[in-house]
């Protein structure tokens, strides 16, 4: 039970990028369709639940017991650089097609600060390993289902007659994220 | 091969017209998460400020020496290890802050702005410029914030660095989320619309 307040928590109440303001950048920038903006959420959602499990073995088997806790940014940053590397050779050994889908995501992701924000969340909140993976999936689906939402509006609005001129692009789509980032307020109460 | 650029238009730069998140939109999430105060935008911009120089500085003097392949990661751990020794820093000298900022300092390392600069500026020109570029940028990047957590202060919660200057409640949602996105998304606006009329 646990778990799934944690999950539904993650997803939809702290949502990463509406309530936390981590990956903006993504959100802002690869957010014009809707079907890249759902490619970048797979690939974000498969980086982020592995590199939370391997920054987490890093951190308790690693800095804990050799007391190298403050070298954590440095360590992260690499171990995650290394595994998106990794992810994207394996990716296109194993499955072609998967790698023509999310391959241009995937570098994108080593400077997405959810990548290295959920990982220090997690030592942060002194999560078990278990908790960490529910967590990292958590938070990374509610970056999808936050980004599609968004990209579908983008796309609306993209038709839409009359705006005036300064409002159009970067400030209508702030604006609008403000009033989706109003709406997630309302789950609030849920658990 | 270096480039050269002059001293006072390389300072100008960063401060207006090649603004980083008013103009280029770089760093947006520090920039939204960090701003509910107008104190804590300052605490963030100029944390970001140090990393900025330093790293800039640091990525200039060596950029002969890295192979052109390893040149990201190798920005990247110089970053890192700046942003080590602010986190510290602040750590040990101003507790309240770094608490405040919490997540977000470490978060420095992949703010955009700062590997944007070393990529395209610090690995191209000179010691000097690169020093002047990384103070532009971060005067630039604390303006934008201040300007936004001022207005975000003043609306939300009817004070300026925690002076207030009424007793009745501001409006709450500016302090929130939501308000963080609208403001930022006004700020650009009008920004947009004085570029038009002055063209």
């Amino acid at each position: 039970m646990e778990y799934v307040i944690l999950l539904i928590s993650t997803v939809l109440i702290n949502n990463i990028v509406l309530a936390k303001f981590l990956g903006i950048c993504p959100f802002l920038g690869v957010s014009k369709s809707s079907s890249t903006a759902l490619g970048m959420g797979v690939a974000v959602i498969f980086v982020m639940t592995i590199s939370t499990v391997f920054t987490w073995l890093v951190y308790t088997y690693l800095l804990l017991p050799l007391d190298l806790a403050y070298l954590q940014t440095v360590t992260y940053i690499l171990v995650i650089a290394f595994l998106v590397q990794v992810v994207e050779i394996v990716m296109k050994k194993v499955s072609p097609e998967l790698y023509q889908a999310l391959g241009v995501y995937l570098p994108l992701i080593t400077t997405n600060c959810t990548i290295l924000g959920v990982a220090i969340l997690v030592v942060q909140n002194d999560f078990n390993l278990l908790k960490s993976v529910v967590f990292a999936v958590g938070n990374s689906v509610g970056f999808t289902l936050a980004i599609v939402i968004f990209s579908s509006l983008r796309e609306q609005m993209d038709m839409a007659e009359g705006m005036p001129a300064w409002m159009k692009g970067t400030p209508a789509a702030l604006i609008t994220a403000g009033i989706l980032a109003m709406a997630f307020m309302g789950f609030a109460g849920l658990v | 091969m270096e480039k050269t650029i002059s001293a006072k238009e390389n300072f100008l730069k960063g401060l207006v017209r090649e603004n980083p998140v008013l103009v280029l939109l770089l760093g947006c999430c520090p920039t939204l998460g960090v701003t509910s105060s107008a104190t804590n935008a300052i605490g963030m911009g100029l944390a970001t400020l140090f990393v900025l120089v330093m790293s800039n500085f640091v990525i200039s003097l060596v950029k002969n020496v890295i192979p052109d392949k390893v040149r990201i990661p190798s920005f990247i751990v110089i970053i890192a290890a700046f942003v080590t020794v602010v986190q510290l820093l602040m750590e040990a000298y101003t507790p309240a802050l770094f608490e405040q900022l919490g997540l977000f300092i470490p978060l420095i390392v992949v703010n955009c702005i700062v590997l944007g600069r070393a990529e395209a500026f610090a690995s191209r020109y000179s010691v000097g410029a690169s020093v002047v570029d990384g103070v532009g940028m971060g005067l630039g990047f604390t303006l934008a914030l201040l300007l936004l957590g001022s207005a975000r202060e003043v609306l939300g919660s009817l004070s300026w660095f925690g002076l207030k200057f009424s007793e009745s409640d501001g409006m709450l949602v500016f302090v929130l989320a939501p308000g963080a996105f609208i403001t930022l998304g006004f700020i650009i606006a009008i920004m947009n619309g004085l570029k038009k009329n002055k063209v």
